[in-house]
């Protein structure tokens, strides 16, 4: 008999970590994602201080300044350093990334378990509601919502929520109906805990991996649409700095300044990439027939 | 009444048969969309004894289990549990006998939840009924050890123990909670067989010491005999003999029991008897043969064997056989 | 030199010699089969018994080149088949072993029998192969003779309707039929050694009794020796000649199969001999062996059984033990054996 979690005690995280290290993509990943999170605690803890320049402060001798080893990647038309501006930004795409998936998972899972196990009437009710939510193609209906609610970073995640949690729902709902047969729930059921109690206990816990692997992927995925909502303005208002913005904001110059929409836009592919390889290889790591 | 602790009256259950279109309780709809799993099974089982259920494959004795316990309704037929009758009864208030009635399953790789460690999976039963934390804590402290397991193992996962180390587990979590009534299924059929020995020896004692009632339920032959007081023989979903464990296996009356008695291998070489004869093989439950089930497999089926199903009478002091012509 | 049964490696049809496989994993080495010496005669049944992770599965595997590439490796020892070293062979070469030579049946028929071919199909390739061996010119064997052939066979192994089962594919059969014509398989081809890795340990004790004795009576016909494998001692009884108890990767006891059950030599069988459930241990304990069986992700030195040993002394925990005759061709490894009388 398989496994159908990861349990996490020492000797397994060890085991996944000896996994992990073999593979130079997720290595690569993995980098990806702590220097990217490494960015924006730091930037929370100790503020712009520690960028090579102030991100806001307008100067307009230094405008249009190509990449150099001054300007890492140049200046935009305010004369603010985009790389300042780049890494100043950090914390919120990582605050909204962070937000949007965890808050996702959370609806979508304790919205799918209750479907999962509870079956019938309830399953059939929410499973619906699931599908027309995902009708709609994400992307439009989180700029719909986004739309109607304004700009803002919280509408921000508020937007990709109502796009985003269903998919949770599927998976959380998936694993919770094969976890119902198993023998352990029925052990549960035969020591007199309520349905309740045994959702909670045993069937979410013992649900995390699937749900955690596709987070990981999804933030990826999760920054790239805040980046998208940003784009079109309905995220980070001036004069905070946010990578989406960033790319709008240099596409009328795109001729002669290319950098100042192409760095920030490497930046985000470059991160949403990290996170889709440490997420591959999270799976990869976490699939029982491959510990074997 | 006060001896008997579980009274089981023609206990029935049916299911839908995979691919059926239309399923129908009373089954008025197309013959074949429904799986006789247990088509009307009784018996009782006193306090402080051990009643054997075997079988082979199709007889429906992990349903019984799984009826009996209420994790499934039956469709129909009645359990009594110390006078009371279940069948009727809402989850809460199951909720309320199950710690009298606990469960040991056969498979010790997913019988425990894999992201809880041993402690709290023993717990668990008792933490329903007891809020308190100390009383608990110092019951599973007890328990772990009346296993046989020591108390530093008690905050390991379970894949840091071996098969059999968690079948000891399993059991402990059985009896935290003083039951009178523990269903074993099949508790030692994933088992070594150095290992099932020991757990087989743990249930004989943890039985005389909390005077508990066993339901054992195995399609192994030996190890039913071995535990039992009295045994019950199941077939598609009946129960064709029902009597002394010792009396049945050395003088079995029908001859589904007989056959099955004589196909068990002996270890010893010098013992390869003859095999009681035993036609093709078990037909499916969602087709049950008509009259008496065992007849096409019988040698020694008659005219009316297919026509009449014969019923579960008493031929001697304490022993009931479903035949028409039973062996002498 | 006195005219008794030889076991000269010429006459025998298997002789593994001095076998040790290890499997290579993230978590280390596995020392699957420690050293392992056996021999199959013509037209015998070797019964190897041990719990799960003694090897015995691997050993199989071994002789019929089915262990993964990947992580097996042979770290000594031969197996000769008729004389010739399997391990020395390339996977060309051990094609052409299979089938004809070796073949093998398993605890589950549905992993040798392919879900899109039907059961005439599948058989009849193996009743083909027996036809080009025998004929001494390469001319095609007619289809009809091979339909005539595959048809009897189904009949010998006591499939109802033989002739309609040719046109079934595998899922429209029972079980039990399942089982039944994989065994044809497997003895269609007239191999020279069948190995039966588990066969019966997932039927029904009645289909099991019915199916032990198909195959003791059709091994007689054919003349195929049979390794048979299996945990439960009880089975071993019924059907094998001989008998070699394995522990850890080592054979422990092995000789006629009535003489090891008649006075078991080594602790471990013995143990094992008397942990069956019976009549007799009703009410009472059953013997136990102490503690479980070993991590084999270490080297072990000495004989592996020693923790669970009564009768353990210090050497055992630094020798391995060496095979001790009890009576002319039952031996035991053990340095100090106290045979028992069991009846």
């Amino acid at each position: 008999m398989t496994k159908t979690a990861a349990t996490f005690d020492v000797k397994e995280l060890l085991l996944t970590f000896r996994i992990l290290r073999k593979n130079v993509l997720s290595v690569i990943g993995i980098i990806v994602v702590i220097c990217f999170l490494g960015t924006a605690v730091a930037v929370t803890i100790f503020g712009t201080g520690i960028t090579p320049y102030d991100p806001n402060v307008i100067s307009l001798e230094a405008a249009f300044l190509p990449p150099s080893s001054q300007h890492m990647m140049g200046t935009d038309n305010l004369g603010r350093d985009i790389l300042s501006r780049t890494i100043a930004a950090s914390p919120i795409d990582a605050e909204i990334a962070l937000l949007i998936v965890g808050c996702s998972a959370f609806i979508g899972t304790t919205l799918g378990s209750l479907a999962g196990y509870l079956g019938g009437r309830v399953d059939e009710v929410i499973m619906r509601i699931t599908d027309v939510f995902l009708a709609f193609p994400s992307l439009v209906l989180a700029v719909a919502v986004g739309v109607a609610l304004g700009p803002g970073v919280v509408h921000v995640i508020e937007a990709n929520l109502v796009a985003w949690w269903p998919v949770y729902a599927r998976l959380a709902r998936a694993g919770a109906a094969s976890l119902r047969d198993s023998q352990f729930v029925e052990a549960a059921r035969v020591a007199g805990l309520s349905k309740l109690s045994i959702i909670r206990e045993h069937i979410i816990p013992n649900n995390i991996a699937p749900i955690l692997v596709y987070g990981t992927l999804d933030l990826g995925g999760a920054i790239l649409y805040a980046s998208v909502l940003s784009y079109l303005g309905l995220g980070a208002q001036p004069p905070q700095s946010e990578w989406g913005r960033m790319v709008f904001d240099g596409q009328t110059f795109l001729a002669q300044s290319w950098w100042m929409s192409i760095m920030p836009g490497l930046v985000i592919f470059v991160v949403a990439l990290g996170f889709n390889l440490f997420g591959d290889a999270l799976r990869d790591a976490l699939d029982p027939r491959y510990r074997k | 009444m006060i001896q008997e602790l579980l009274r089981v009256e023609g206990l029935v259950k049916y299911f839908p048969a995979k691919g059926a279109m239309f399923y129908s309780e009373t089954g008025l709809l197309e013959k074949g969309s429904r799986v006789h799993a247990l088509d009307g099974v009784s018996f009782s089982l006193d306090h402080n004894s051990t009643l054997g259920i075997v079988g082979e494959s199709g007889c429906g004795k992990t349903t019984l289990a799984r009826a009996i316990l209420f994790l499934s309704r039956p469709t129909a037929g009645k359990v009594i549990f110390e006078g009371n009758d279940l069948t009727d009864m809402s989850y809460g208030q199951l909720a309320k006998l199950r710690p009298n009635m606990q469960l040991v399953s056969q498979d010790p790789f997913s019988s425990l939840d894999p992201r809880m460690r041993a402690k709290r999976i023993i717990a668990e039963p008792l933490r329903v009924v007891n809020k308190n934390k100390d009383e608990v804590d110092e019951r599973v402290k007890m328990v772990f050890e009346q296993v046989g397991l020591s108390q530093e193992q008690l905050n390991r996962f379970p894949n840091e123990f071996s098969g059999g180390q968690r079948q000891r587990i399993a059991v402990a979590r059985a009896i935290s909670t003083k039951p009178k009534l523990v269903v074993l299924d099949e508790p030692t059929s994933a088992l070594d067989a150095s290992t099932q020995a020991q757990i087989l020896n743990l249930l004989w004692h943890i039985q005389s010491d909390y005077k508990i009632s066993y339901l054992f339920i195995s399609h192994n032959v030996s190890v039913v005999r071995h535990m039992s007081d009295r045994i019950a023989v199941m077939y598609l979903g009946k129960v064709v003999e029902l009597g002394q464990a010792v009396d049945i296996t050395r003088n079995p009356k029908h001859p589904y029991t007989a056959a099955l008695i004589s196909s068990v291998p002996k270890p010893n070489p010098e013992l390869r008897g003859e095999v009681v004869e035993i036609r093709g093989e078990t037909p499916s439950p969602v087709n049950p043969p008509s009259g008496c089930r065992y007849h096409p497999r019988c040698p020694y089926a008659k005219e009316n064997c297919q026509q009449v199903g014969p019923n579960l009478v008493k031929t001697e002091d304490d022993r009931y056989v479903a035949c028409h012509y039973p062996l002498s | 030199m006195p005219l008794t049964q030889d076991t000269e490696s010429e006459e025998s049809v298997l002789n593994v010699q001095n076998l040790k496989l290890v499997f290579e994993t993230i978590q280390g080495s596995f020392h699957a089969l420690n050293g392992i010496d056996l021999q199959i005669g013509r037209k015998e049944i070797l019964g190897l018994v041990g719990e799960s992770g003694c090897g015995k599965s691997s050993l199989a595997l071994c002789a019929i080149g089915l262990l993964p590439p990947e992580s097996a490796r042979i770290l000594d020892g031969k197996i000769l088949f008729k004389g010739q070293d399997l391990l020395a062979l390339n996977e060309k070469e051990m094609e052409k072993v299979r089938g004809t030579g070796i073949s093998m049946i398993f605890q589950e028929p549905l992993t040798c029998l392919n879900p899109l071919f039907t059961i005439g199909d599948q058989l009849g390739e193996s009743v083909k192969v027996s036809f080009e061996r025998r004929q001494s010119s390469r001319n095609t064997s007619k289809s009809e003779d091979a339909k005539e052939e595959a048809t009897r066979w189904l009949k010998r192994v006591g499939l109802p309707d033989p002739t309609g089962a040719l046109e079934r594919y595998p899922h429209e059969l029972s079980g039990g039929m399942r089982q039944r014509v994989m065994i044809a398989m497997a003895l269609a081809a007239k191999p020279s050694l069948m190995l039966a890795d588990e066969p019966t340990s997932a039927v029904d004790v009645t289909t099991q009794a019915q199916v032990l004795k198909l195959i003791r009576s059709l091994v007689d016909e054919v003349g195929t020796s049979v390794l048979f494998i299996s945990h439960d001692l009880a089975v071993i009884a019924q059907i094998a000649d001989r008998v070699a108890v394995m522990y850890a990767g080592m054979v422990m006891e092995e000789g006629a199969v009535n003489e090891v059950f008649k006075q078991p030599s080594h602790p471990y069988t013995q143990a094992l001999l008397r942990s069956f459930p019976s009549d007799e241990a009703k009410g009472r304990d059953l013997d136990i062996i102490p503690g479980s069986v070993p991590d084999l992700m270490s080297s072990p030195g000495g004989c592996p059984f020693h923790p669970r040993c009564k009768n353990a002394k210090y050497d055992c925990k630094i020798k391995a033990p060496e095979f001790r005759e009890v009576s002319p061709g039952h031996r035991v490894a053990c340095e100090d054996f106290r045979s028992l009388s069991l009846y």
